[in-house]
Parts: structure tokens; C-alpha cells; sequence
């Protein structure tokens, strides 16, 4: 079996991961939808999405191996870390429910993706700022998609609505996280490689409010709830995911077809 | 070395990428796409500058080893591929035979794209105006916002009753 790696402590890989692996994670998350959506339309559409999301996260986490004295490639870190080391959000960890909760998640995730890629289009690293450039017209069309939806379902009929109103409960605690910050963000701040996490507090607030009034529903009240993924302390649900993706590579390291 | 040999050269060269088709939309060329930045000629070598067209795009590994065996087949390598990320490749860059192209192989091209920095319209949003690539008429509609490949969306003809596939303004 092929052994972790071992990251460096160092703060501008660190944010490089918690974006990296957003997008993988999420992309994940999505993929598990192949063959299993309620539509065809929605099968390809999540699909879709999933693709864009990996070939995001094969971009940042190249980037993100640059930073590393072993200069890790892009695969080693997708699937060699131990589950501390991956450094998402907890809310695209969570299991994908049902689909009003994956489009749910999907338009929190994409409104806060599209608001971070905008302001990483200045980032004073030149190759973060070109995956950035790229990235944030595939998120705003994820974000229109999404949004689309919460309104259908949001808007839609009682059993549409009562299972938004549950996936937002749920999903509203984590997005907290979203916008705590610590050092790895003051470095970030500093360097000029991205902003720091509150700063998008504002403005994503103000986007899901407008897709949130247009679905009839309202964002739940502010909670004392801190999820802490981004600091490598996951839910249950994340090693049960990591095994899943990491196995072949464990198992028969390097395999490719 | 002369350089009218090295202008030939590299004019050779965007001739051969004029028939590369890309794999997954094979009625167009990789230069009419309008990934190809550069062609630079290096002498003993020749090097392709591409920009990717979607972060996960299947398509761009093939058309790496694609362009590369081309050159060389033309006698005009080593042929090597790099990639430059910006400015993000837009469906602006498709050249207008590319567009001509698609229409008669029944994609509906793209249009303008549009202001990137405008907040997305949740509701009251205007149907995008999608001419239909077999009969011309405008009475069409968006069947799916994803399609087979990652650059286009599902569209059907009201007129003609068709279904047809857009390639996505990005």
C-alpha cells in the first residue's frame, strides 16, 4: 500500500488547499450523482458541473504542489494525504442527500466560489490569478444553474418546498466556516494572494438573499455552530469519502488507464 | 538562419493546425477554435501555444498529442505543446468560418458573451436568442443547460421541431 505524504506548514499552500480541495471534494460529491439523478438533464448537468470542479482542482492543487520541497504533483496530493491534511469546508464534505439538497449546496458553494475566483483574478501569484480567470466563468454558470433551481424547488410544491426548508436548516450552520478567518487568510491578505475569508461574507449574503427571496424561503438565523474543516478537522462523513476515492491509488500506486 | 525560412516555417505550421480537428467538435479546426496563441519557431523545434477552453475539458490532452503529431507528420517538428492560461480562453476568440462551420455541422454557435462582472439575473431574465442551425428560426428553447460536452447546452426548434445542440457563450 502506498504511504501518506507529508505537507510542509506553510501558510500559502494551506490556503491553496482549502480551495483546491473544495473543488475536489465538491466535484466528489457530485459525481455520485452519475446515473442516479431525477432527470437526464440534471444527470449531465451535475456531471457537468463535477468535471469543471476536478479540472479546477487540478489546477490549484498542481499549484499547491509547486509549494512543496518534494514538488508533489497534482495526483499525490488528491490522493495521498491522510484526512487531516485536506483542508475543504465541511459543507462539501457533507453526503450529497437528496437533490434539493445538492442544489442547494450547490448554489451556496457556487456564489461563494464565483465571489473568491473575482477577487483571485488580482492575486499577486500570476498562475493562480489565470486558473482564477478561467474558473470564475464556469462558476458563474453554475451559480445561475443552481440558483435556477432553489427557485423551482424553493418556489415549487409542498414537498419541494418542505425538503429545501430542511436542506437549508442544515446547510445554513455550515456556511459559517466559509468566512472565519485565521492566519492562513492573513498571510493571504498580506502576500496579495487572495482576500481573506470575511471579506466575502458581505457580498455572498447579499447574493443568496436575492436567490433565496425569489425561492420564497429565508436564511435561517445566525448560530453559534463552527464547522472546522478548513482546519483539517472534518465530520465523520469525510474518511468515508477519502477511502472511497483514495483506494486504487492506495492499492496499486500510480495505476492510470 | 534566414528569416524568410523561419516565417514559412511557422506560416507552414498555422496551416497544418488549420486542419487539426478538435475530438470532440471535429467540424472545426483547433485554430478556428481559437485556442492557438503562438506558433513559435525555434529553429530545430516548433512550439504551439494553447490556451485550455473548460478547467476539466477531456478534450485538451487529445488535442495536445493531436497538434504535436501533426507538425511532426508535416516535417516541421519536434513539435512541443505548452499551455497559457490568460487571458481565459472565450468563445469570442471562435473564428467566423469556425462559426459558419458549426452552423452547417447543426451546432448553434455562440453569441456575444456577455459583461462577466454583472450579478446574475435570478428572475425576470431574458431568454437567450438562440437561432435554430437547420431552419433559421428564432423561435427556439433551451432543453437542458448541459450537454454532451462540456462547451454546449441542449436547444430544440419550435419551428422545425429539431433538437440541436448551442455551444455555450463563455
Amino acid at each position: 500500500m502506498q504511504a501518506s505524504i507529508q505537507l510542509p506548514d506553510d501558510p500559502k499552500l494551506q490556503y491553496l488547499l482549502r480551495i483546491g480541495d473544495t473543488c475536489l471534494i465538491l466535484g466528489q460529491r457530485l459525481g455520485e450523482w452519475c446515473g442516479h439523478a431525477p432527470i437526464i438533464e440534471e444527470d449531465i448537468a451535475l456531471t457537468n458541473m463535477a468535471l469543471d470542479l476536478i479540472g479546477q482542482a487540478r489546477g490549484v492543487l498542481t499549484l499547491a504542489g509547486d509549494q512543496c520541497p518534494q514538488d508533489y504533483d497534482e495526483d499525490q496530493l488528491a490522493f495521498l494525504r491522510d484526512e487531516r491534511d485536506y483542508l475543504n469546508p465541511t459543507l462539501v464534505e457533507l453526503p450529497r442527500g437528496d437533490f434539493a439538497f445538492t442544489v442547494l449546496r450547490n448554489a451556496m458553494v457556487a456564489t461563494w466560489l464565483k465571489l473568491l475566483w473575482e477577487r483571485l483574478r488580482d492575486s499577486s501569484d500570476a498562475e493562480l490569478a489565470a486558473i482564477a480567470g478561467k474558473a470564475l466563468k464556469e462558476a458563474r454558470y453554475h451559480q445561475q444553474h443552481a440558483a435556477d433551481w432553489v427557485v423551482r424547488l424553493g418556489d415549487g410544491t409542498e414537498e419541494s418546498r418542505r425538503r429545501c426548508e430542511a436542506a437549508l436548516a442544515r446547510l445554513w450552520l455550515y456556511s459559517a466556516e466559509l468566512f472565519e478567518d485565521d492566519a492562513v487568510d492573513a498571510a493571504a491578505q498580506a502576500s496579495g494572494l487572495g482576500p481573506a475569508a470575511s471579506e466575502l461574507r458581505e457580498p455572498w449574503l447579499a447574493e443568496m438573499r436575492e436567490i433565496l427571496d425569489a425561492a420564497t424561503l429565508a436564511p435561517p438565523a445566525e448560530t453559534t455552530f463552527r464547522s472546522s474543516g478548513k482546519r483539517g478537522v472534518h465530520s465523520e462523513h469525510m474518511g468515508y469519502i477519502l477511502s472511497e476515492m483514495q483506494y486504487l491509488q492506495r492499492a496499486f500506486p500510480g495505476g492510470a488507464w | 538562419m534566414n528569416a524568410t525560412l523561419e516565417a514559412t516555417r511557422a506560416e507552414r505550421a498555422w496551416a497544418v493546425l488549420d486542419a487539426v480537428p478538435d475530438p470532440e467538435v471535429p467540424a472545426i479546426s483547433v485554430r478556428e477554435l481559437g485556442i492557438v496563441r503562438e506558433v513559435l519557431d525555434h529553429g530545430a523545434s516548433m512550439e504551439i501555444v494553447l490556451t485550455p477552453t473548460y478547467s476539466g475539458c477531456p478534450a485538451t490532452e487529445v488535442i495536445e498529442r493531436s497538434v504535436c503529431e501533426a507538425i511532426d507528420a508535416a516535417g516541421l517538428g519536434p513539435a512541443r505543446v505548452t499551455m497559457r492560461r490568460a487571458p481565459a480562453w472565450t468563445t469570442d476568440w471562435i473564428s467566423e468560418d469556425g462559426r459558419r462551420k458549426l452552423r452547417d455541422y447543426g451546432i448553434a454557435p455562440p453569441g456575444p458573451t456577455a459583461d462577466g462582472s454583472a450579478p446574475i439575473r435570478i428572475v425576470g431574465r431574458r431568454a437567450e436568442a438562440v437561432a435554430c442551425p437547420r431552419c433559421g428560426s428564432a423561435h427556439t428553447e433551451r432543453l437542458s443547460a448541459f450537454g454532451s460536452t462540456a462547451c454546449k447546452a441542449l436547444w430544440r426548434c419550435v419551428a422545425c421541431k429539431e433538437p440541436f445542440e448551442h455551444f455555450k457563450s463563455i
